[in-house]
């Protein structure tokens, strides 16, 4: 069983390779953006304002579940839960401010089928905001067990595979972002 | 984690090892142990057995439009009373003929040669053969095989709606599959597709995830990688594959789903269809080529490396013999997933690809040849000298090296840019494929369901039906697809309905006629094993010792019939590699086994 403890957790790791089949999603699809991008009739477009505030959001986000998950360590359980509280709440203002950055685009006649360009722009940003959904559920479910009575769980496995899953969204949109804003 | 050792308490009884005592015997459901079973075991028979209805359905289009390509001018009014409009008179309405193509390639590439295949032999054998209880995550692999569950209603009901199946061939290219107006097949059928391949794609990437977390995480002691079985390098190999090439046809089919239903532009550019122009401006249709081919090429072998790995532990067991140069095939079988994912433009050598970028392809591609050959040699010395005994397994482990070979080589032809042009979209190309990656994969598995059929159900198959199915679906499988080399060289170019009115192809109607007559043959011979499979399930001869093919892996130390968590007591401790035999005067010495003081290096 030594040998077995010195082994990272198999759901961890299962995590890091789901991961990286995310990555591999979005590779196909920024590069399939490069490639169009060279071709005719591609029109540049400007990021909303709204998506630099977001992009601060989603930061802080990924430093308050640092805090969450070190209190989890230290038995802190009523911190852990309100910590996870305030992330929770971040990465819900993160999705809320994405679709007013989008609402924002449409208004300005940047729509979804005017141009190619418009249109991966909506697929690449959306299917982001659809992770970090799945985030917000998962955040739920473990916030909403922290209040049962019934099973008190000790062990760090499922908060700390939250934490890498949160930090990877964030490095994703924070590499999406730089991407849309190089290339464009 | 507890064990069920109450699976089948008869013959667990005669076999108990006396380790009962912590074991706590928990009730099963019929529901939780058949249905939404989490048992690695279970879930392989639910994929093997959904497969298998795949592929007799996808083989049976084969045989419908086989009859119209074999015999254009006839009538067969039995088609009408069973496939209605589809067959007015008893002849394949051309756009039907389409699906029937389409969804034979869809059904047997996918579902049945990647679901059937690795999801069949990756979830038996990795737990038990790296000696594990289950899988990383039991439950995402039960979730894997209902999202191949639901994958497989979708498309099933693609097949009975109006306007039918998808029809743009497997590869579903655009603009045809984008525009619903461009055929009937591209309405609602394949907006299905799409859906069904989505969740397909969501059961490869759960599947594949638990694959690599076991076999990286949940060895045994004493399991080092080197010291696995090279069905398990194969299974991750493969699993790897599909986690990294599968999302970017998940990206392609998002796109095209938005290009179909919201109006976007990624695929369509400059479209009259029926007189009407229509407003789609800016996309290419050339950039789905690339995100499909990305995974279409992995997934080749995706097919074809699972069938390797069984082939080389059959051949291994069945020569009584050590495996021929162990590292050079884990060796060759890395080369292979590195280059698939660099080959995939050599399908698209005749899309206007810069010539200069091709050359590139075309190196790469002709690269594979050199661990492929590896393996190919690897295996001649294997059997080389070998006490050979030819069980079922056995032959079709040997069938599949012929197979192989012989489709191997026809590879080199066409990953030649230059030859391509003349070569592509025609029948040397069908034959190419069929033969190295669906036969030979056909075969991979027909091998492992042989071999591994007594401990999935305790029981043999029967070898008598067993030979028959050998032999006929070897000779006709060479018989069907070797004169289609001739045809494709001549030019006669797939997917047409029907050559007859063409005065450079009215030549082949006797061939033609031929392959469909013995490809019905062939089909009937699948349905042999159909039977044999099911009977013996029930009737077949008993298995009476734990290890009946005399092999070192760690699943033959199981009881016959494990229950869930496979070993009773401990698991148990390996010593070795595993192919230890013809050793110091012994014909096999299992893995479990220390190393003995006197014992001469491998």
């Amino acid at each position: 069983m030594n040998q077995q403890n010195k082994r990272i957790h198999p759901h961890k790791f299962t995590l890091w390779v789901g991961i990286s089949s995310i990555v591999m999603m979005f590779a196909g699809l920024t590069s399939a953006y490069i490639v169009k991008r060279s071709q005719a009739n591609w029109i540049t477009f400007d990021l909303p304002v709204i998506f630099w505030y977001s992009t601060a959001v989603i930061i802080l986000s990924s430093i308050t579940i640092i805090i969450s998950a070190n209190n989890f360590r230290d038995r802190e359980r009523p911190r852990y839960r309100q910590w996870l509280l305030i992330t929770l709440i971040l990465g819900i203002l993160f999705v809320v401010m994405q679709t007013i950055g989008f609402i924002q685009l449409w208004q300005s006649g940047i729509t979804l089928t005017r141009n190619v360009a418009f249109s991966f722009l909506y697929i690449i940003v959306g299917l982001h905001a659809v992770h970090v959904i799945a985030g917000v559920i998962t955040l739920i479910v473990i916030y909403l067990k922290t209040f049962s009575v019934k099973v008190k769980s000790y062990s760090a496995v499922p908060v700390e595979m939250i934490s890498t899953y949160w930090h990877f969204v964030d490095f994703l949109w924070i590499y999406l972002l730089i991407f849309l804003l190089m290339i464009r | 984690m507890s064990n069920e050792a109450i699976l089948h308490d008869q013959v667990t009884g005669v076999h108990d090892l006396g380790h009962t005592a912590h074991e706590h015997h928990h009730h099963q459901s019929f529901i939780s142990k058949y249905v939404f079973s989490q048992d690695h075991k279970m879930i392989a028979k639910q994929f093997l057995i959904t497969g298998m209805i795949w592929a007799i359905i996808g083989g049976f289009f084969s045989v419908l439009f086989r009859l119209q390509l074999g015999y254009p001018e006839s009538t067969f009014p039995w088609l009408e009373d069973f496939l209605g409009h589809w067959a007015k008179g008893g002849k394949l309405d051309p756009e039907f003929y389409y699906s029937l193509v389409t969804m034979h390639g869809t059904i047997l590439v996918f579902f049945v040669l990647t679901a059937g295949l690795s999801g069949t032999f990756s979830n038996f054998l990795i737990p038990l053969q790296v000696g594990a209880r289950d899988m990383a995550s039991p439950f995402l692999n039960m979730l894997s095989y209902w999202f191949f569950f639901m994958a497989s209603i979708v498309m099933l009901t693609s097949l009975f709606v109006q306007t039918g199946p998808a029809s743009g061939g497997w590869t579903i290219y655009p603009p045809l599959s984008a525009l619903g107006e461009a055929s009937e097949g591209s309405k609602i059928g394949m907006d299905l597709w799409l859906v069904s391949m989505a969740l397909f794609i969501i059961n490869a990437l759960l599947g594949g995830l638990n694959y690599i977390a076991t076999i990286l995480n949940l060895r045994t002691k004493g399991m080092s990688m080197t010291r696995m079985p090279l069905t398990m390098w194969a299974f991750f190999f493969t699993a790897v594959l599909g986690v990294l090439s599968f999302p970017v046809l998940l990206s392609g089919a998002i796109l095209l789903l938005f290009d179909r239903n919201l109006g976007t532009s990624f695929f369509l550019s400059d479209i009259v269809i029926n007189g009407k122009i229509l407003p789609n401006e800016g996309g290419s249709p050339i950039l789905f080529q690339h995100l499909f081919w990305f995974l279409g090429h992995p997934e080749v072998y995706i097919i074809i490396l699972p069938a390797m790995g069984i082939a080389s532990e059959v051949m291994s067991v069945n020569s009584r013999k050590p495996i021929f140069g162990y590292m050079a095939m884990v060796g060759s079988l890395f080369a292979i997933t590195a280059l698939a994912f660099l080959v995939w433009a050599h399908h698209m050598f005749v899309t206007g690809l810069n010539p200069f970028l091709g050359s590139f392809f075309v190196l790469l591609t002709l690269l594979i040849a050199v661990p492929s050959a590896i393996k190919v040699f690897n295996w001649l010395t294997t059997l080389w000298r070998g006490n050979i005994r030819f069980t079922p397994g056995m032959l079709f482990s040997i069938g599949f090296v012929s197979i192989f070979i012989s489709g191997g080589l026809t590879g080199i032809f066409l990953g030649n840019s230059a030859l391509d042009i003349h070569l592509h979209d025609t029948y040397f190309v069908i034959a190419h494929f069929h033969i190295v990656m669906g036969v030979a994969g056909m075969f991979g598995m027909f091998a492992g369901l042989y071999h591994w059929y007594p401990k999935m159900f305790g029981r043999y198959l029967n070898d008598t039906l067993a030979y028959i199915h050998f032999w006929v679906t070897m000779v006709g499988a060479y018989l069907i697809f070797w004169p289609m080399h001739y045809e494709g060289l001549a030019g006669m170019p797939r997917r047409y309905y029907d050559f007859s009115n063409w005065e450079s192809f009215k030549m082949f109607a006797g061939l033609n006629e031929f392959i469909s007559f013995v490809s019905i043959i062939v089909f009937a011979a699948q349905l042999l094993f159909v039977f044999n499979f099911f009977y013996s399930m029930f009737k077949g001869r008993k298995v009476t010792t734990q290890n009946p093919w005399g092999a070192n892996t760690l699943e033959w130390s199981t009881p016959i019939r494990p229950g869930h968590g496979n070993w009773p007591g401990e698991i148990p401790e390996v010593h070795r590699w595993a192919y230890d035999y013809g050793k110091d005067g012994r014909e096999f010495i299992p893995q479990t086994e220390p190393v003995g003081e006197h014992e001469s290096k491998h």
